[in-house]
């Protein structure tokens, strides 16, 4: 389903409608059922919520305890049915603010139990709800914790999702027919197809805090963290790019032109940033040749970069690079990533099943940052370039801080020119 | 960083006798601590009163003092200890790790500080030093720190007049409000005001009872929700997060007392997030160098409004169990980075090939349930508050929090198999109620507004007589989403019961 898109007046109500049943204190359990079938023949059986419908997709798993709403909305997921290892989900809610972009793009979504009710101040609507309305299947009380520890073992497996009356051969077929994330350009789905300015009237991009103090708010839902001039002119290139990462370039001073994935190095040095910021995005790096190719360009341009993720994968093809396919995956708010100058350990929020090959890497590129886990590379530098990228996500969303300091980076490699 | 190589033995204060607010958990943190020192080399001198502990166990010390546990006693030891390690030759000082003994140990190593002992013999505190105790420990000197990074405290305020009453109140601006009056017995006198009439009379009152004419007001947070972060921190200044929990009893319980759960179960990300980095904050702020904390916070729930309620600058009874609930060995690795060692340096005892540096993620629920022995103490007032009452704890691991629940309560020993349904009959007072008997209602509801260590199964007792989640939120202000699960766990009840006929 492809749709031209502009960026919505107001996405924050985008996706979300909130329904009578929307905070029902009752339990709203579907007796439907629902069925999770892989390629390597397995089948779950378990309980259907949100939209009743099927889909293929990768099947992988996350293990943030708290943040599936970000997850569920963020375009990295595209074609991916997403399995939670925390077993309670849905139990906050869904609401208008946390949300990574204008809808959820999972292909399908898996828990152990989903909550009978939404306990949080700041919710609008329930789990179940928001994705039936974005025409999502969902399925629950699967032990969830054997399907990680066969991915952890297999890899990510293809998979299909059905809470329609599908029976097992079917499931099966379609599971081992969907085509795979590999060589497949996904990017192209979630691009915007139009460059926008993001946020000109400075009414998305403030950070949510905090009620302080005890007299009563009139509005805690709406309290914000004041922002800065928007002094820097930047171009974003967007692969699928989550939200936050934009109101966290524009919470530290950037003004943000957004650009399609598919804009040539040329189109994008129109704009006379000051620098180029790449997103992150879905799918496999290596069939995004147009993207390696601009981005190419651009490290000729010699206007300073910051890459996140996807864009961190592209930045090390364009280096001269390769990527390659991990086992598993890192997906989930607890990764550690060494910062192998200063010696400090972050803890990072990452979503990624490409990783770049160090070997593979020239010499004028110096791996700065590792997984303490895996050792795979989490961060590149350029040693004579102002060009600099991230595996994981600083803007965090969901996940922990500790790397916000990046975007500062950001405007100090700036400044340096 | 590697480890320190100035050191040469370590002096562990244990927890002494076992009461009721600190039992074994402290026996546990030193036990874990003086296998992780020795492990490194380091000589351990142990001091701990009770000899009816692991940690006194002969392989576990290279010397073990079963002493008093009050400064002149720990005095004592250490120029016994200095005295040794200049004949033995050591190369190398002697230091005091103070935070793995419970309140015992910290109090007794402040008053070794205090009375300039540890200056005189150079004993170093190592893990977190006096001035950060200090800090964590000194109610007014923690809030002012705490307003100094910007964190929301409860807003309080002192006045002399009933005219200075009404300005304080005027200014925190919401009931209910505490009023202290200040240096009167265990606070006599004071109490809480929940309209301007109430207030006006306590406020006169303790005026007049107190001997300074002085009262403190507070606003208070009863019915709050009320979390916990166990945070570590190294000396490179890397922070995690090891285990965050979340109060099944809303304020005004002793942590001890409540029922607690672990993970967070009802805050966002972005809330959480944010209480993520007011615990770094804090353990930055009150400045422990190396090693763990436990930081409580109480939010509004109807607002999201946070305010932190209290740090502990030590291994405290939360920590054991985190420590348990994650595989995280908090004391262990407390000891080994207090002795220098970065928390990368460290290897994860649960998967042996990745670091300490890391953030546990769990895909099961955590759940503590409070053991009580009234029926040993007939005289003890059965009322839970602020002060600790239980006499011990149950932890139980599941897939769900109905799973987890059920094992804890069961594991309690006191002879249930769970929330209900068991067949076996319910005591109030004098009257016994058959398993399945609807109990009264005016019974449940004087259960359910005041809390008591059987509140729990009055809640099965209340959605089994009807009341809705609202009515026993209004009277518990118990999360609804807990009381959600339980009415799971009673409605598979009801539908087992019915099967059966």
């Amino acid at each position: 389903m492809k749709k031209a898109r502009m960026i919505p007046q107001s996405f924050r109500g985008i996706g979300l409608t909130v329904g009578a049943r929307g905070l029902a204190s009752e339990p709203q359990r579907m007796a439907m059922k629902a069925i999770l079938a892989l390629e390597d023949g397995s089948v779950y059986h378990g309980q259907a919520f949100g939209a009743r419908a099927s889909a293929g997709g990768e099947v992988c798993f996350n293990t943030s305890m708290t943040g599936y709403q970000e997850i569920l909305t963020d375009p990295s997921y595209k074609a991916q049915i997403v399995a939670m290892t925390y077993p309670l989900i849905g139990n906050y809610g869904v609401n208008r603010i946390d949300v990574e972009s204008w809808k959820p793009h999972v292909s399908g979504f898996v828990v152990r139990e989903l909550s009978p009710v939404v306990s949080n101040w700041r919710a609008d609507g329930s789990l179940a709800d928001y994705l039936e309305q974005n025409e999502i299947p969902g399925l629950q009380g699967i032990d969830t914790r054997a399907l990680t520890k066969k991915l952890r073992v297999r890899g990510a497996l293809n998979g299909f999702i059905s809470t329609e009356a599908i029976d097992e051969a079917e499931a099966l077929r379609r599971a081992k027919e969907w085509p795979g994330l590999v060589g497949v350009d996904y990017v192209k789905e979630v691009t915007h197809r139009e460059a926008f300015a993001w946020d000109a009237n400075d009414e998305q991009s403030a950070s949510f805090n905090l009620h302080r103090g005890s007299a009563e708010p009139v509005n805690p839902r709406a309290i914000c963290d004041p922002l800065p001039a928007a002094d820097i002119p930047i171009v974003a290139y967007d692969f699928g790019m989550k939200y936050n990462i934009l109101r966290r370039l524009r919470q530290h001073g950037f003004r943000v032109q957004v650009v399609p994935a598919g804009t040539p190095a040329e189109e994008a040095l129109k704009y006379k940033p000051a620098g180029i910021f790449l997103s992150n995005g879905p799918g496999d790096p290596a069939a995004l040749g147009y993207a390696v190719r601009a981005v190419a360009d651009l490290l000729k341009s010699g206007v300073p970069i910051f890459g996140i993720c996807l864009g961190h994968q592209i930045l090390g093809q364009a280096f001269g690079g390769k990527t390659f396919k991990l086992k598993f995956g890192h997906r989930g708010g607890n990764q550690p990533v060494k910062d192998l100058a200063s010696g400090r350990v972050e803890i990072t929020s990452q979503n990624h099943g490409f990783a770049v090959d160090p070997q593979s890497l020239p010499a004028e590129i110096a791996v700065d940052r590792i997984n303490l886990n895996d050792q795979t590379v989490e961060g590149m530098r350029h040693k004579s370039k102002p060009v600099f990228c991230v595996q994981y996500h600083p803007e965090a969303s969901p996940g922990p801080h500790d790397s916000t300091p990046l975007f500062a980076q950001f405007r100090e490699t700036i400044a340096r020119g | 960083m590697p480890k320190r190589t100035d050191i040469h033995s370590v002096l562990i204060i244990g927890a002494g006798p076992i009461v009721i607010g600190q039992a074994c958990e402290f026996d546990y943190s030193g036990t874990q601590a003086c296998k992780a020192l020795r492990e490194e080399g380091f000589r351990v001198v142990l001091v701990n009163s009770n000899p009816a502990t692991i940690m006194t166990d002969p392989e576990f010390a290279d010397r073990t003092y079963i002493e008093p546990i009050v400064p002149e006693c720990v005095e004592k030891i250490i120029v016994r200890e200095v005295a040794e390690m200049k004949r033995i030759g050591a190369r190398g000082k002697l230091v005091l790790l103070p935070t793995l003994g419970g309140q015992t140990a910290l109090n007794t190593a402040m008053a070794l500080w205090r009375s300039g002992v540890l200056q005189k013999y150079d004993v170093e505190m190592i893990g977190a030093n006096a001035q950060a105790i200090e800090r964590g420990e000194d109610r007014q000197l923690f809030k002012e720190h705490m307003l100094r990074i910007g964190l929301d405290v409860p807003q309080s305020g002192a006045a002399h007049t009933l005219e200075e009453s009404r300005q304080v109140a005027e200014r925190i601006g919401r009931m209910p409000l505490i009023i202290r009056p200040a240096y009167t017995l265990g606070g006599s006198g004071g109490g809480i005001a929940y309209n301007r009439e109430e207030f006006d009379e306590l406020a006169k009152r303790g005026i007049d009872l107190s001997p300074v004419s002085e009262i403190l007001i507070e606003e208070s947070l009863i019915g709050w929700k009320e979390f916990e972060i166990e945070v570590m921190r190294d000396r490179a200044d890397n922070c995690v997060v090891i285990c965050s929990i979340e109060n099944f009893d809303p304020m005004g319980i002793h942590t001890g007392d409540s029922i607690t759960v672990a993970p967070i179960q009802t805050l966002s990300d972005k809330e959480y997030q944010i209480m993520r980095d007011a615990s770094f904050a804090v353990i930055r702020e009150i400045g422990v160098e190396t090693g763990g904390s436990n930081i409580q916070f109480a939010v509004n729930p109807d607002n999201g409004r946070m305010v932190i309620i209290e740090m502990n600058p030590r291994v405290s009874r939360s920590s054991a169990l985190a420590s348990k609930a994650t595989g995280f060995p908090i004391a262990k690795i407390a000891a080994k980075l207090a002795v220098g060692y970065l928390l990368d340096e460290i290897r994860n005892d649960i998967t042996r090939e990745t670091p300490a540096s890391f953030e546990p993620t769990i895909d099961y629920v955590v759940v503590k349930v409070p053991r009580f022995a009234f029926e040993k103490f007939p005289q003890a007032d059965p009322t839970l508050n602020t002060q600790m009452k239980s006499v011990g704890e149950a932890m139980a691991i599941g897939r769900t929090f109905k799973e987890s629940l059920q094992k804890c309560l069961r594991s309690l020993e006191i002879g249930r198999s769970g929330l209900g349904g068991d067949g076996k009959p319910w005591r109030v007072g004098a009257q016994v109620y058959g398993d399945r008997d609807l109990l009264p209602r005016d019974v449940i509801t004087r259960k359910l507004s005041v809390p008591n260590a059987e509140r729990i199964f009055f809640i099965r007792h209340a959605l089994r007589a009807g009341f809705t989640l609202d009515d026993i939120f209004g009277l518990t202000k118990i999360d609804r989403w807990f009381l959600a699960q339980l009415k799971e766990i009673v409605d598979f009840e009801e539908a087992l019961a019915h099967s059966k006929q």
